[in-house]
C-alpha cells in the first residue's frame, strides 16, 4: 500500500511542520518515506510545497509523477489549485477555503471557489477560524492536518495525534494538548 | 540497526562525522547549507570539537579544509555549485599538491535553478581537476559515500568530488548508520615538494595525478555504488520505439528509471566517476541503443557518445529524448522511457504564480523605498544589485535593480560602468556578501576614487539561506576605512519607513559627491530577531 501526498501553501504558513508529523508517524509505523521539501528562495511569501511518498514497500523517486497524486493537502485554496495535474483521477483535495493574497493579480474568489468545488473529492474548511475557536490560534496547519487525516489510509488518526505528541514535546504539555485539540477537530471536521 | 529520517544534506553530514571528520568548511549557499548546520548542532561533533564554523567564502573554506588535510586530518568542504567558481584556483590545485588526511568537496547543483542563477554541472569540475567524482543516488548512499569517498581519497591521495543535486539534498529518507569510526591522528605532512607548486614541482606532480588516472577509472569498474542491472540477458529484451534500448542512469536519475520502467529494462548504475567505461561498452554490446539519464548538463550524454563513436546511437538531452533544460522528473523520464502519463486533470484556471518577496517589515524594502525616489528623479540612474534577498529588489512594487550576476558584482559592475560614464552609478550589496566578494571591489573602486555609491544593506547575519552568522558583523565601518573610504562619505543609518526621507536625501548628497561613496543601512533581519526574541524567552 502507499500514500503520495502533496502538501503545499505560502511560505510561512507552517506546511513543513505538516510533514515532520507525517514523518514521525510513518517513521514509527515502520513505514518507507520520502519527503521532498523546497527550502531557500521561495519560502519567503512565495508558493511552497513539499511531496510526501509513503509506502508499505520501497520508494524510488523523491518526487511525485503528475497524476498519480492521492491527497493534495493545502493551507491555501489557490495553491491546492496549483497541483491539480498531479491529483489521480479518485485523489482528493483537502484545503482551507481561506484565501491568502499577498499578490495584486489573485483570482476572482468566486470564481476559485467555484472551480474548487467542481472536484470530485474535497474537503475545505476556514481553518484560522476553527483554530482560533479551539483557543490556538497558531494550530490552523494542526487543524488541516486532522481533516486530512482520514485520507491518509495508511495511517491511523492515533498514529498521528502520537507523532503530534512527540514533536511538540520539547515545547510543553500545554503546546501538546492544544495542538491535539487543533487536530481532533480537523479530525471531527472532515467526518461531518 | 539504527536508522534515521535524514534530508540528503543531513545525510551527508551525518556519514562525514561518522567517518571521522575533524572539520568542515562551508559559505552558506542554498541547497548546501543544511550539511554545516547538522554538523554545527550534532551532540558527537560538539563532543568532538569538529570545526565548523562558517568561512567568508568558498575559497577561504576550500584552501582551510586543504590546511586540515594537510595536517592529516579528514576534512569536507561544502558549497553550492557556483561557489565552485569561487574557490576553483584552491580546488584545482588541490589536485596538483595531493592531499594528506581525507579530503572531500562537496558541490550542491541545483538544476532548475530553484535558489540559483545557473545550472552548472559541477562533474565537469571533476573531470577538469582530473580526480574521482561520487554522485549518490538516494540519502543512503549520501551517508555510505562518505566513509567510501575518505577512504579513496586517502588511498589516491587525491581530494574526491562529491556532486548532489537539489532533490537529494532537501528530500527526506531513513538511513541506517554505523558506529562513528575515530578522526585520524595529527600527522602534518613532510614532502614539501609535494606542496611547493613551484613549475619544477608542479611538473612531476602533474604527472603523478595523470598516473593515477588508471587507478581512478579502476575504482570506478570495481565500485559498489556503480551497478550492472542487466536483468534481460537472458530474456527477450524490451523495446521501446522499436529499439533494444540499454539505459545509464546516473545519479537520482536511476530513481526516475525504476519510477517509470521497475526492472523491465537492462540499467546501469553510475554514481561514481571517471566513468566505467568496460561496463558502458558491455551494455552497449547488448542494446541497439543507449538512453543515459543525468541531472543536470549532458556530461555523460557527450562522453558516451564519444566513447562509442558515430555509428551508434545514444538518447539523452542533446537529442531531446530528455528537456535539455531543468531537472529531471519522474515525467520526464517516464516519456523518455515510453511510459503512458496518467494525468487526470489539466492546470486550474483559476491560478496566479506567486513568487517569493521580501518580508513585511524587513530592513531591505525601506532602502528600497529611498532608491526608488531616487531612481524616479534619475532618468540616468542605475542601480547594480548582488546576491541576496535583496535581489527580490528587482521585483514589483521596487523594480530598483538593474543588474544581478555573482558574489560581490554589484561594486565592481558599477565601477565599471562609471568608467565608462554611467551616473549615478549605485551598487547594493549585503553584509555577507560584502565581506564574501565585495571588499576588493571597493577597493579597487577606492584606490582610483571612481564615482559611485555603494549601499551596504547590512541586516546582521546571511539572510537569504536563513541566517547563518556574517563574518564582518560589527567590523563593516572598520573594513571600509581600512580600504581607504574617506571618512566624511561614510555613513551609517537605520532603515525604517520614518526614515525613508531622510536615507534618500544622503543618497542625493552623495550622488553629487564625486568620488567613491559608502551608505550602510543597518538593522537586524526580522527572521533572526523573531528567532533571537524566541531564543530569549526559552532561556528565561
Amino acid at each position: 500500500m502507499k500514500v503520495d501526498i502533496i502538501l503545499c501553501g505560502v511560505g510561512g504558513q507552517g506546511i513543513l511542520s505538516i510533514a515532520t508529523i507525517i514523518g514521525e508517524a510513518s517513521t514509527q509505523a515502520g513505514l518507507y518515506l520520502k519527503q521532498a521539501e523546497v527550502h531557500g528562495m521561495s519560502q519567503r511569501g512565495g508558493d511552497v510545497q513539499s511531496n510526501l511518498r509513503l509506502s508499505t514497500d520501497p520508494i524510488w523517486s523523491d518526487l511525485i509523477p503528475l497524476g498519480e497524486t492521492d491527497v493534495i493537502i493545502s493551507m491555501e485554496p489557490m495553491e491546492a489549485l496549483r497541483y491539480l495535474p498531479y491529483l489521480s483521477k479518485q485523489g482528493t483535495i483537502v484545503t482551507s477555503s481561506k484565501p491568502f493574497v499577498n499578490i495584486p493579480n489573485y483570482p476572482d474568489e468566486a470564481e476559485l471557489m467555484a472551480e474548487l468545488d467542481s472536484m470530485p473529492s474535497v474537503v475545505k474548511l476556514d481553518i484560522e477560524s476553527v483554530a482560533k475557536d479551539a483557543g490556538n490560534a497558531r494550530g490552523a496547519n494542526m487543524v488541516l492536518l486532522g481533516m486530512a487525516a482520514p485520507y491518509i489510509e495508511i495511517l491511523s488518526v492515533e498514529q498521528l495525534r502520537k507523532a503530534i505528541s512527540v514533536i511538540f514535546a520539547r515545547k510543553g504539555d500545554a503546546v501538546v494538548e492544544a495542538n491535539l485539540k487543533a487536530f481532533d477537530c480537523g479530525v471531527a471536521a472532515a467526518s461531518v | 540497526m539504527t536508522k534515521k529520517l535524514l534530508l540528503g544534506d543531513e545525510a551527508i553530514a551525518l556519514g562525514a562525522i561518522h567517518a571521522g571528520l575533524s572539520g568542515v568548511y562551508a559559505y552558506p549557499g542554498t541547497p548546501s547549507t543544511e550539511i554545516t548546520e547538522f554538523i554545527q548542532t550534532n551532540a558527537l561533533a560538539k563532543e568532538r570539537g569538529i570545526h565548523s564554523h562558517w568561512s567568508t567564502n568558498e575559497k577561504t573554506a576550500m584552501e582551510a579544509a586543504l590546511g586540515m588535510s594537510y595536517a592529516g586530518k579528514r576534512a569536507l568542504v561544502c558549497m553550492k555549485h557556483v561557489g565552485m567558481n569561487v574557490c576553483a584556483d584552491a580546488f584545482i590545485n588541490s589536485a596538483i599538491t595531493g592531499v594528506n588526511g581525507g579530503l572531500i568537496v562537496l558541490a550542491a547543483d541545483d538544476p532548475s535553478m530553484h535558489s540559483s542563477q545557473n545550472e552548472q554541472d559541477s562533474r565537469f569540475y571533476g573531470k577538469f581537476a582530473m580526480i574521482p567524482v561520487f554522485e549518490p543516488s538516494n540519502q543512503q548512499e549520501a551517508y555510505d559515500m562518505m566513509e567510501s569517498a575518505f577512504e579513496l581519497s586517502e588511498r589516491l591521495k587525491e581530494p574526491v568530488l562529491m556532486r548532489i543535486v537539489t532533490r537529494l539534498a532537501h528530500s527526506r529518507a531513513a538511513v541506517v548508520v554505523q558506529e562513528p569510526r575515530q578522526e585520524n591522528a595529527f600527522s602534518p605532512a613532510t614532502d614539501n615538494a609535494h606542496w611547493v607548486l613551484l613549475p619544477g614541482n608542479a611538473k612531476r606532480n602533474y604527472n603523478d595525478l595523470i598516473s593515477k588516472q588508471a587507478a581512478m577509472l579502476e575504482a570506478s569498474e570495481q565500485s559498489a555504488y556503480n551497478k550492472k542491472e542487466f536483468p534481460m540477458v537472458n530474456r527477450q529484451s524490451s523495446m521501446v520505439n522499436g529499439k533494444k534500448l540499454g539505459v545509464i542512469a546516473c545519479g537520482i536519475g536511476y530513481n526516475y528509471v525504476h519510477e517509470a520502467i521497475g526492472d523491465t529494462l537492462n540499467v546501469l548504475k553510475v554514481s561514481q566517476y571517471p566513468l566505467p567505461a568496460k561496463a558502458i561498452k558491455e551494455l552497449a554490446a547488448m542494446s541497439d541503443a543507449l538512453l543515459v539519464v543525468e541531472d543536470g548538463q549532458p556530461v555523460v550524454e557527450e562522453a558516451v557518445a564519444a566513447l562509442l563513436g558515430k555509428g551508434y546511437t545514444v538518447k539523452g538531452r542533446l537529442t531531446g529524448d530528455l528537456p535539455r533544460t531543468g531537472e529531471l522528473t519522474p515525467d520526464s523520464v517516464g516519456a523518455a522511457l515510453g511510459k503512458e502519463s496518467s494525468v487526470a486533470y489539466g492546470t486550474a484556471k483559476n491560478l496566479a504564480g506567486r513568487p517569493p518577496q521580501l518580508c513585511q517589515g524587513c530592513g531591505h524594502r525601506d532602502v528600497y523605498g529611498a532608491l526608488r525616489e531616487i531612481i524616479d528623479e534619475y532618468p540616468d540612474a542605475r542601480v547594480f544589485g548582488d546576491i541576496g534577498c535583496y535581489t527580490l529588489g528587482a521585483l514589483p512594487p521596487f523594480k530598483a535593480l538593474a543588474s544581478c550576476v555573482d558574489m560581490g558584482a554589484s561594486i565592481t559592475m558599477a565601477k565599471g560602468a562609471a568608467d565608462a560614464g554611467l551616473h549615478p552609478a549605485i551598487a547594493v550589496i549585503g553584509d555577507s556578501t560584502f565581506t564574501h566578494s565585495g571588499m576588493t571591489g571597493l577597493l579597487d573602486a577606492i584606490n582610483e576614487n571612481s564615482n559611485i555609491t555603494v549601499i551596504i544593506s547590512d541586516n546582521l547575519t546571511t539572510g537569504m539561506t536563513g541566517g547563518q552568522d556574517s563574518a564582518g558583523t560589527n567590523k563593516y565601518e572598520a573594513i571600509c576605512l581600512g580600504l581607504g573610504m574617506n571618512p566624511d562619505h561614510l555613513h551609517v543609518v537605520t532603515p525604517l519607513p520614518k526614515n525613508i526621507p531622510a536615507i534618500a536625501q544622503l543618497i542625493r548628497d552623495e550622488i553629487v559627491y564625486k568620488g567613491v561613496s559608502v551608505i550602510i543601512p543597518r538593522r537586524e533581519c526580522i527572521q533572526t530577531a523573531a528567532r533571537h526574541a524566541r531564543e530569549k524567552r526559552l532561556k528565561n
